[in-house]
């Protein structure tokens, strides 16, 4: 144990300056962006020519090469930026990398070929954040990805890292409360509740032991978020978890991530390290009595564990199993202990709240939904990405104004969102400002960020009976309704998409959909028939012409469509 | 002390008391099949479900388990509404089609008067005419077998493995349970006679 006297106190303007007074804005430096994404689409191979031909050059240790985590636009990637210019270059191949050395870095030539293209007006974009895609963002959350290298500790705090922290140390943990209820924000994995409100909860629940969860179990298909920011940012959770753990009187936390994501667990656990190092987890945090320490949980790939009462089932080793509420986790959770679990986007904001203010984060979004939303929009879209924009945004603005509209040129037909506990909406509701209430009464919900968008050759049908599958395979089985009520439900949707409709089969949908909807325990019973219902909803024509014709309008189940032979003779 | 009214008459109970036990306390009969008043709540199957409203409150009025949710003060209960109903006459049907052939669900379905020629009730009419049966067991997959055997006899020799309709109860890697000791207690509390004790030939 250390004494009072052997207390570090780290100064951090201090330390920010002599980061910043080691590096110099005239550098030239290369900025990779190192995501899953970028790396899938050859970043190594880009961050290994650089290596190659800088040394070939004779500039190595001139250019640095900073690898960051995703920008957003994986559409264009591997993506770099060049520095200084701030010039972005789009599907880098490593036979480009010589010439953008000697001609960009070298000559500060731009080569016009990489450059990003406007398809529609041909214009050129020099730089990342004129692309349209990147123009109508709200980049908050994601700003950090753009711009530090993740696993370096001191990337972040050049950035203002740890700064929250250590100001929140100073305020005390009621005006922290006070100031993230005056920012209005809302637990970002799906459900929306409002985050001040569990953390109070949790802090004046009994209890020698509290605990702090962070979820990064994200399971729905087709989301990256939260993976995007444990790769790009892993030190805006771990800050926002000690602000949080520091405010409910925590000093363990536990970041609960699924088993998939390998080089988010390895920057998280780097990240962990380098805190460590720097005294921002251990004793003594910051030179207060405050100490906190955070250890990571793998989820071994159960979707189910995504849901609170599971997650921290799972934690504890045992049989995951929903569990009735109350007592909620904010009274009885964890080890039967008071536990606050926060998504890894909510968890990331708290440091920005406390930096900038409450004004600053409620001053964006509608009345009942403060800030930014973060999506991955993916599907059937030209621009696929990550996007963050203002709540209140329309999905029109969304898919067309950022997303560059439907890729191939086919027509939209519906945008699903919330994953396999939401829903798809069509056409009509583009022009809808989406928060977290307008989505519900939309018949979906705003989940944790997953935005798939779906064209004309998509078959609605098919697309609840997958969704369908996942949830059904993926219910715990504990109550009667979720386990045996979807699997029914599946049943239907099969035979419809097979041609073996029965005219009732839509209303037996529907009726069976609200009775598991209002019997289930958790939130996967609670939500899994919403891709049923709001089909069913927008597009009952779809159902009727499986059922009563047997044809599929979008020529998509296989039982349905005729293959006519060329005759032989 | 809590007070709450359950289907128009006020109880007071000490804090902690579940619904279910409340209502206990009125006469007021609530159906349940997983419930033990020796095990813990566990709120699996369903039967139980009543509606709560609290009046003047923003939260709209919904269905919970009673045997595990606490006796809220102000709370109002009704254990035989029609949501309530329809919810419970659902969870019937969806067991029956499990276990078609257990009498004691058979049984039940009767007392509530669920039949196969109902074309009132479209979901049952669906469910015990049309949907696909080839999965059926007698385990309604309650679960008071593997919660006794872990509570109160302490051993755990059975448990539930696999997830969703893939569930079922289990001894460890499906192998003869060294940690049994033939108690017997799982095949007494089985509502539907699914588990048999044996003498091992």
């Amino acid at each position: 144990m250390k004494t009072e006297n052997q207390i570090e106190i780290i100064d951090l303007e201090k330390l920010k300056k002599e980061i910043l007074s080691k590096r110099s804005l005239d550098q030239p430096m290369v900025i990779i962006a190192g995501g899953t994404c970028g790396f899938t689409s050859g970043a190594s191979e880009i961050i290994d020519a650089f290596k190659d031909e800088l040394k070939k050059q004779k500039l190595d240790g001139k250019v640095e090469i900073k690898v960051t985590g995703c920008h957003g636009f994986c559409a264009i990637e591997p993506a770099i930026i060049i520095n200084p210019g701030n010039i972005c270059y789009k599907d880098v191949l490593p036979k480009d990398v010589g010439e953008i050395v000697s001609e960009t870095i070298i000559n500060k030539k731009v080569i016009e070929r990489l450059l990003y293209t406007d398809n529609v007006t041909g214009e050129k974009f020099l730089h990342e954040e004129d692309i349209p895609f990147y123009k109508k963002q709200t980049r908050r959350l994601l700003a950090n990805n753009a711009r530090i290298d993740p696993l370096n500790i001191e990337d972040y705090i050049a950035v203002d890292g740890y700064f929250a922290l250590d100001k929140a140390l100073k305020m005390g943990s009621d005006k922290i409360l006070e100031v993230i209820k005056a920012s209005g924000i809302r637990g970002r994995g799906g459900a929306g509740f409002p985050t001040a409100i569990k953390w109070e909860m949790t802090k004046k629940a009994q209890g020698t032991e509290k605990y702090i969860v962070c979820n990064a179990d994200e399971g729905n298909p087709g989301a990256f978020m939260d993976r995007s920011l444990l790769e790009g940012s892993p030190h805006s959770v771990i800050e926002g978890m000690l602000i949080g753990g520091f405010t409910i009187g925590a000093r363990f936390g536990y970041i609960y991530i699924r088993k998939e994501y390998p080089l988010a667990l390895e920057h998280l656990r780097k990240a962990l390290e380098q805190a460590h190092e720097y005294g921002f987890l251990g004793e003594h945090i910051l030179g207060t009595d405050f100490s906190f320490d955070i250890e990571i949980v793998r989820g071994a790939g159960a979707f189910i564990c995504g849901e609170e009462t599971n997650l921290l089932k799972s934690i504890e080793g045992a049989i995951v199993e929903a569990q009735t509420r109350p007592p909620f986790p904010a009274i009885k959770g964890l080890w039967d202990s008071p536990t606050v679990l926060n998504n890894v986007k909510t968890l990331s904001s708290i440091p920005l709240i406390i930096n900038n203010g409450a004004e600053w984060y409620s001053n964006i979004g509608t009345s009942t939904s403060k800030g930014t939303i973060v999506f991955a929009l993916v599907g059937k879209i030209r621009n696929t990405g990550l996007i963050e924009v203002p709540m209140g945004i329309t999905l029109r603005e969304i898919i067309y104004d950022i997303g560059g509209g439907i890729a191939k040129g086919k027509k939209f037909k519906a945008v699903q969102t919330g994953g396999p506990a939401g829903g798809c909406l069509p056409d009509s509701m583009l022009d809808m400002a989406i928060d977290f209430e307008s989505l519900i009464k939309a018949g979906t919900i705003m989940g944790s960020g997953g935005m798939i968008v779906l064209d004309e050759d998509t078959c609605m049908v098919e697309i609840a009976q997958y969704f369908l599958t996942f949830t059904q395979d993926e219910s715990c089985g504990k109550c009667t309704p979720c386990r045996e009520g979807t699997k029914h439900m599946l049943d239907i949707l099969t035979r419809i998409t097979q041609g073996q409709g029965h005219e009732e089969d839509i209303a037996v949908l529907e009726n069976m959909g609200s009775l598991i909807i209002d019997a289930s325990l958790c939130a996967l019973g609670k939500t899994a028939p919403k891709p049923a219902l709001s089909t069913i909803k927008y597009f009952r024509d779809e159902y009727e012409e499986h059922i009563k014709n047997k044809r599929c309008p979008a020529k998509v189940c296989k039982a349905l469509v005729n293959y006519p032979m060329p005759n032989e003779d | 002390m809590v007070k709450l009214t359950i289907d128009g008459q006020e109880v007071e109970v000490s804090e902690g008391t579940t619904v279910l036990e409340a209502a206990k306390e009125l006469n007021i009969k609530i159906p349940t099949l997983c419930y033990n008043r020796h095990l813990k709540p566990y709120g699996g199957c369903r039967m139980c479900l009543v509606e709560k409203s609290i009046p003047n409150s923003p939260r709209p009025p919904e269905l919970i388990v009673s045997c595990a949710y606490p006796a809220e003060n102000g709370a109002v209960i009704s254990t035989n509404s029609e949501r309530v109903l329809n919810a419970r006459r659902f969870v019937i049907e969806l067991m029956l089609v499990k276990c078609p052939d257990s009498n004691e669900i058979k049984d039940i379905a009767k007392e509530y008067g669920i039949s196969k020629d109902d074309k009132s009730d479209l979901v049952g009419n669906y469910l015990l005419n049309r949907a696909n049966t080839t999965n059926h067991t007698k385990c309604v997959l309650c679960g008071l077998c593997t919660r006794v055997c872990a509570e109160l006899v302490g051993m755990s020799a059975i448990s539930f493995s696999g997830r969703g309709s893939r569930r079922k109860i289990k001894t460890p890697f499906d192998k003869i349970s060294s940690t049994c000791i033939g108690c017997g207690a799982c095949a007494y509390l089985c509502p539907t006679k699914a588990i048999k004790i044996e003498e091992a030939s």
